[in-house]
């Protein structure tokens, strides 16, 4: 049996997927996902980590979901719900201080601190926009340029140049530099300092101290301009999202199968006056299904191991190969008898978003261990605490803890079968010293590795982003020359994953804007 | 003794003959090696290859042997030939390219047995080739030490290398493959060469260079064998209208000023590229060039006059530059004035006025001519006895 | 009192430079020197009797040669002589030679990585791609991209022509290339720990960064933009020491009138109604002219020789802001014979460039752990040359100075200020790692100056000890160095200019940034353009 009935075969039920899904059905095309997991949502996902109790599995938190993505698809028409929106973040220091950050204010710090904040968030709002507009389009042709392109270029630099002279001029004196150094310059507050460096390190293999990592805040900030003044707890877990971008693609029209797990991208036979294309794809069942457009949610390695480096020029898989994408980010997760108590807080802490780091230097000495292949003696996280908004979570009168706990290289020298109960034990040390007596009440916890990632979404590397956010390989680099516009050096392949263009995190923009590209035939050349 | 990256030239397997060969001490390096560029007098050498036999050192050439499950797959990757067509025992010229379709380098692809290659060619490049073979089950092993090598060119050279025992050469063809017990090892021959001549290529092992050496210029001592250095093989293989990376051709890897590489069609080696053999690197782009037309052309062009049209312009009637001479040389044997060029598209059709921009100097008077030059059709030289097989005793 | 046309601060090579262009055109030019010698950081100073330290900057190879010849700088007694060889010892005996022919360089490589030695060309053919687009902009006034200005747009334009001809996908891995860290980028080229040692020193020779920190790949261009005689990359010995290009320098600059007075510690630059019309020693004496130029790096410029109220907020907030955190420290020694190192031949050629000591690129970023953390690296990156093998005018026959750059030294401890003790210390780890590798090398000492950022600060000016006046980071680069405002030479009051190192192209003994000032300064004096255009490049 053959499915050539389908125009495009979307690999992968990740939310980008889905997104892309939805827009190329709403497009006219016939649409199939295929999705290896008996759910939607890749990354996404809820998991039930320990009996009854249930939590996001990787991303826990919803930042930056573009919100025209969110009202294109109708994903709370589809079932998206809030159990909390706008969440606090309180910043804890091990010695009991605390800043908190509520609807873009800050309370903790000095009035100068305060108003510093204010300045930098004025400024960084301002960015974010460009920033936003900038990643809502394919990044344009440099140098063999159409004119959509020459116009997305002008485009830009009247973004730019619209900051004015002054905010023009502190984005492109910060734009390449390192968060470490701007907030130095810029705040007293040595927690207040780590909790802004914790937004540019989050999920990257840098450090406060890598140069980029304002460009790293920048893009977690980047949706900042468009309301929300802190994360959302999704209800039912982020699983829940990855089912209301399932629903929303089925609903426009697009078929999404289960259990069918892509191992190979088909091409066509070679002809002697034409490049080879995507043909089909090949599941792991044996099962060939044809069609003639093949979009894959994958991460860039996966996507083109599944090409097979025959098919493809040896500068490009050499590319792909150096593409930077090793995990440097766990997860958490815990099941606890009653809510913790943080020291030197109030009730309301359980509720926010816990940043756990005290000052830029011990970020950057956790980071510091990452680089040579340790995990962290001193691991800096971030918390939530789902089960305070939503009970479904857990049994009755439970809580379920998530926590992103940085630095877990993916290449551990010791290999994280040797270091996984260490490193676990050292995270449960690390939150006794904030939380006494939480150790008492953990039920049941798990820790994700990098590799446990890997092996459980099918990203390579394990990488929170499906790659470094650092400069060189975002924006117009991103994921790598070649394949920096979704279209790839094979025809009627499409990337529409967080590889590529604007990258990691809940937006949903990098399978929008891939979906344009393939409505609009665009090739890499 | 010294460590072996201290010492500056280092000697071929053949270094002690080369040594007491070369009379005139005219040196090159060569890879790192120690080449002769001439032994006695670079016309007698250039006319031991065209009227007898010329013996020209090529061990520094770079090669590397490829085997594995994977090797024809992973060469068809690599070159723009399909090299599925290429039968054991026999050798095919070949180029390859990067992503973007400009050439690499180009050189000899020998099918030593099933499943088992040796790639010969002037520049290094097993980074590519190592890049290239990221997922498949082959091993590439640079063999460039291991194996010592000469070209046995000129119309007595069938001759002589019978006379050294290699019976049955005469029925080798051109491009195939033979392999003679010598000295107690295996000699593998291939009807190859540079020189657009009858001629032939040894490769042993280097413990037997000498003996090796020493039992051929016996042999062919009464067919006037005589050793060759590299500046006669640079004429004969303009001759013969070869091209050589470096000279003709920047290898696009090193490549600095973008726009400067060459695809195959750019340099007349059209025919080595087999869109319907499946992929392979630079396909996308060399289809694409095929479908929006190429840059250059590239053209064997015979000058008026006997000055050498060496790195000159070639203009055309308005003397604007059309484009400029890669390589050049009087050609005694097909006596004209070969020069290689490379030019701008659309120059270079048969029916195009061309004046070379030849600069020459007389006692200390220069003289500047725009001198007419005519596109060539086939190569300058081409005698019937570099494919007569068998070739005819002398 | 005598008024002159323009007194520059500071006889650095940038100074001296600015003020030879300035006097060329015409102009009647004060050069004031704190020290008792002229030279700033390019500088020879006979310290053990007999032998000459090259003691701040050690090599030359980033002196623009369109200068150099303009000035005369031969004919007034400069001689740089190109070296050749370089070599990383490893901790278990080997070594790696960076023989001065490729073709032993590729079987030194091949040596520890067949692949590597491969890889070697692509390496430098990448490299220098890039080199040859950033030498471009060397010797002119980067544009401000916040400007309307019709000049500002045509630099603009000119900078997006040149960027444009690498081609789309050389445009994007020129992106790439300004962008990453070297470590990562020779991940992509080599194999071998000591390969990437090798190559990876260039990235992070006077800066604040590890190999693994982004930005640092754009360094090593830094290291590479320079030449000898049209050989870009190569680098030489200035004969007689580095205080051969400040010396030549100045009699260029004597010869067209110019005058220079040292012990001169200006003070303060004098300001009247929103302009400069001179300044004023810690003496009290006064010089008056209507342009003032500073050589000294952009934090002591605007911090130290000014009335605060006399300067806009800003440009005191940015100066404040300004980074110049010194990272590099220095030894100089007078040998008693040429030291013998493992694995290498006495005498080796080897020996007659950049010689280093560390293995890998882990030992490397554990090296800059420790700045970070505020001690001197346990384990430093060394650049350790002895100039006598090449040039036999530095010290006594047979005899040897050896100049040794150390990275990482922070500008104070975390313990507290430098002291004797601790800068003793430092130069003892120093000592400890050569002698590892060099079994005479202690017994060879008979003298050895040691210097921390402390040291280049109190003795040089530079604040921090920053050697080139302001970390090469994107923030203080190009249209941003040394920071936005001030980025085309001009300070925030008319007459007010920078010329030092801490001004685009930035460090290094490259002479561009005193003459694509004296250029700004004759512009605004509506005088004729004396500065050599670039050669041209294709």
């Amino acid at each position: 049996m053959t499915d050539a009935a389908f125009d495009v075969v979307v690999i992968g039920a990740g939310h980008n997927g889905l997104a892309c899904a939805s827009y190329l059905a709403r497009g006219g095309r016939k649409v199939l996902v295929l999705e290896a997991a008996d759910r939607p949502g890749g990354l996404a996902a809820t998991r039930e980590f320990a009996a009854g109790f249930r939590v996001s599995a990787a991303a826990h938190l919803l930042t930056m979901l573009d919100a025209g993505v969110a009202r294109d698809l109708g994903l709370e028409g589809h079932g998206l719900e809030f159990a909390a929106r706008n969440l606090k973040t309180v910043a804890l220091a091990d010695n009991g201080e605390r800043v908190v950050f509520e609807d873009g204010a800050i309370g903790g710090v000095s009035a100068k601190d305060q108003a510093a904040f204010a300045e930098f968030r004025r400024q960084n709002r301002r960015f974010a926009k460009v920033l936003a507009g900038f990643c809502s389009r394919p990044s344009p042709r440099l140098v063999d340029r159409r004119k959509s392109d020459t116009l997305a270029l002008a485009r830009l630099a009247w973004d730019v140049r619209s900051l004015g002279r002054a905010d023009m001029r502190e984005l492109l004196r910060v734009g390449a530099i390192n968060i470490y150094d701007v907030a130095q310059e810029k705040f007293e507050s040595a927690l207040l300092k780590a909790a802004v460096s914790m937004d540019a390190v989050l999920g990257s293999h840098m450090g406060p101290r890598s140069p980029n990592t304002v460009y790293s805040y920048l893009h977690r900030h980047m949706n900042d301009d468009a309301g929300a003044a802190g994360p959302a707890v999704v209800k039912g877990g982020m699983g829940a999202l990855g089912e209301a971008f399932a629903a929303a693609a089925e609903a426009a029209g697009a078929e999404v199968r289960y259990g069918s797990r892509a191992v190979r991208i088909d091409l066509s036979e070679p002809s002697s006056n034409e490049a080879c294309r995507a043909a089909g794809v090949t599941l792991a069942d044996g099962t060939r299904i044809e069609t003639g457009l093949v979009v894959s949610n994958a991460d860039l390695k996966t996507t083109f191991r599944m090409v097979g480096p025959l098919n493809l020029d040896a500068g490009f898989v050499r590319r792909v190969h150096s593409f930077r994408a090793r995990g440097v980010t766990a997860k958490l997760h815990l099941a606890l008898d009653g809510l913790p108590e943080f020291h030197g807080g109030d009730a309301g802490d359980a509720g926010a978003r816990l940043l756990l780091a005290s000052s830029m230097d011990d970020i950057e000495s956790a980071f510091d261990h990452a680089k040579y292949g340790r995990f962290s003696p001193v691991p800096v996280m971030e918390i939530s605490i789902p089960t305070v908004y939503d009970a479904s979570l857990a049994p009755d009168g439970k809580q379920v803890l998530s926590a992103l706990v940085q630095y877990a290289p993916y290449d551990l020298k010791e290999g994280w079968d040797a270091g996984r109960e260490t490193f676990k034990a050292i995270c449960l040390q690390r939150l006794e010293a904030v939380a006494p007596g939480i150790g008492e009440s953990v039920r049941a916890s798990e820790l994700l590795t990098p590799p446990d990632l890997e092996a459980e979404f099918g990203v390579r590397g394990g990488h929170w982003h499906h790659g470094e956010i650092a400069l060189d390989q975002a924006l117009f680099t991103r994921p790598v020359p070649g394949a920096n516009r979704y279209a790839t050096p094979v025809r009627g392949l499409y990337l529409c994953g967080a590889s590529s263009h604007p990258g990691g995190g809940i937006l949903g923009l990098a399978g929008r804007n891939a979906a344009r590209a393939v409505l609009a035939g665009e090739d890499s050349g | 003794m010294k460590p072996h990256s201290e010492v500056r030239l280092l000697d071929t397997p053949f270094g002690s003959r080369v040594r007491d060969a070369c009379e005139v001490h005219q040196w090159e390096d060569w890879k790192g090696y120690l080449t002769a560029a001439a032994y006695e007098d670079v016309e007698l050498e250039y006319f031991a290859v065209r009227n007898a036999t010329g013996v020209f050192d090529l061990s520094p050439m770079t090669k590397y042997r490829i085997t594995g499950p994977d090797a024809q797959a992973f060469l068809n990757r690599v070159m723009t030939r399909n090299v599925r067509r290429l039968a054991p025992g026999r050798v095919g010229y070949t180029v390859w390219c990067n992503d973007a379709g400009m050439v690499l380098d180009d050189g000899t692809l020998f099918h030593l047995a099933e499943g088992e290659y040796r790639l010969c060619a002037q520049e290094r490049c097993l980074d590519w080739l190592q890049w290239s073979a990221l997922g498949l089950d082959v091993a590439i092993a640079d063999e460039t030490a291991d194996v010592a090598a000469l070209a046995v060119q000129g119309p007595t050279s069938c001759a002589t290398l019978r006379a050294m025992g290699l019976d049955g050469l005469e029925r080798l063809k051109p491009f195939g493959i033979a392999r003679f017990p010598f000295d107690g090892g295996e000699l593998l021959v291939s009807r190859t060469g540079f020189t657009g001549d009858l001629g032939y290529e040894l490769w042993m092992a280097p413990d037997h260079a000498e003996a090796l050496w020493d039992s051929l210029f016996d042999a062919g001592r009464d067919r006037l064998i005589r050793p060759m250095g590299t500046a006669a093989l640079e004429l004969a293989r303009i001759e013969a209208g070869f091209i050589q990376a470096g000279v003709d051709f920047v290898p696009a890897e090193q490549v600095l000023r973008h726009g400067r590489g060459r695809s195959p069609f750019e340099l007349g080696l059209g025919w080595l590229v087999d869109f319907g053999k499946g992929h392979f690197t630079g396909r996308n782009a060399l289809l694409k060039e095929k479908e929006n037309g190429s840059r250059y052309r590239f053209v064997r062009l015979d000058v008026d006059g006997n000055k050498p049209a060496e790195e000159s312009f070639i203009l055309d009637k308005s003397a604007n530059v059309v484009g400029h001479v890669t390589s050049a040389a009087w050609c005694a044997s097909a006596k004209r004035n070969l020069a290689l060029a490379s030019l701008e598209m659309p120059w270079g059709r048969p029916e195009d006025d061309l004046f070379a921009e030849i600069y020459y100097s007389r006692e200390q008077r220069w003289t500047r001519l725009e001198t007419r030059c005519t596109v060539m059709r086939g190569p300058a030289w081409d005698p019937p006895r570099r494919r007569q097989t068998p070739p005819a005793d002398f | 009192m005598k008024k002159y046309d323009a007194i520059v601060i500071g006889a650095g090579h940038n100074g001296l430079c600015n003020a030879a262009y300035l006097a060329k055109s015409g102009l009647d030019v004060l050069v004031l020197e704190r020290n008792p010698y002229i030279g700033g950081a390019s500088v020879t100073r006979e310290l053990h009797p007999g032998w000459k330290y090259t003691n701040c900057s050690y090599v030359c190879s980033l002196l623009r040669p369109e200068i150099s010849r303009d000035l005369e700088l031969a004919r007034h007694g400069l001689q740089v002589i190109p070296y050749h060889g370089g070599v990383t010892f490893t901790r278990d005996g080997d070594h790696f030679g960076n023989y001065p022919d490729a073709e032993r360089v590729y079987r030194e490589i091949a040596r520890h990585s067949l692949r590597d030695a491969n890889a070697h060309d692509r390496f430098e053919t990448d490299v220098m791609k890039q080199t040859r687009l950033i030498r471009k902009f060397l010797m002119s006034t980067p544009p401000d991209p916040t400007s309307l200005r019709p000049r500002d747009l045509r630099g603009l334009l000119e900078f997006a022509s040149a960027f444009t001809e690498m081609g789309e996908e050389g445009l994007l891995d020129t992106i790439r290339f300004w962008t990453m860290s070297i470590g990562d980028f020779l991940d992509e080229y080599f194999e071998t720990d000591v390969i990437k040692a090798h190559m990876s020193g260039s990235g992070i020779i006077g800066t604040a960064l590890g190999v693994y920190s982004p930005g640092t790949a754009y360094v090593l261009l830094h290291h590479y933009m320079g030449e000898v005689d049209g050989s870009i990359g190569a680098w030489g010995f200035a004969r007689g020491g580095m205080g051969s290009v400040a010396d030549a320098l100045a009699a260029s600059f004597q010869s067209f009138g110019g005058e220079i007075v040292c012990d001169a510690d200006v003070h303060r630059v004098i300001v009247e109604r929103g302009r400069v019309r001179g300044v004023a020693l810690a003496n009290g004496r006064e010089y008056r002219a209507n342009v003032v130029v500073s050589n000294l790096d952009p934090k002591r410029t605007f911090l130290q020789c000014f009335d605060a109220g006399d300067l806009p907020a800003e440009v005191v907030r940015r100066a404040r802001n300004f980074k110049i955190r010194g990272s590099s420290g220095k030894l100089n020694i007078a040998l008693d014979g040429l030291p013998t190192f493992n694995g290498i031949a006495p005498e080796s050629p080897l020996m007659r460039n950049d010689m280093h000591c560390i293995d890998s690129l882990e030992r490397l970023e554990r090296a800059y752990d420790d700045w970070k953390a505020g001690t001197w690296s346990e384990d430093p990156y060394i650049d350790m040359l002895i100039p006598t093998t090449v040039d036999p005018s530095m010290a006594p026959p047979g005899k040897h100075m050896m100049t040794i750059f150390v990275q990482y030294c922070p500008p104070t401890l975390a313990s507290g200020p430098w002291t004797p003790e601790a800068r003793d210390a430092f130069g003892q780890t120093v000592i400890d790692q050569v002698a590892e590798h060099s079994p005479n090398f202690k017994d060879l000492i008979l003298d050895c100056e040691v210097r921390t950022p402390h040291e280049l600060e109190d003795e040089v000016g530079l604040t921090e000890g920053n050697i080139f006046h302001g970390e090469l980071t994107f923030d203080q680069l190009l249209f941003n160095r040394p920071f936005p405002g001030c980025a085309q030479y001009r300070g925030p009051l008319r007459g007010f200019y920078l010329c030092g190192s801490g001004t685009h192209p930035g460090g290094g003994v490259m002479a561009a940034p005193g003459a694509n000032a004296a250029r700004e300064i004759l512009m605004d004096l509506k005088r004729p353009d004396v500065i050599p255009a670039s050669y041209p490049d294709d």
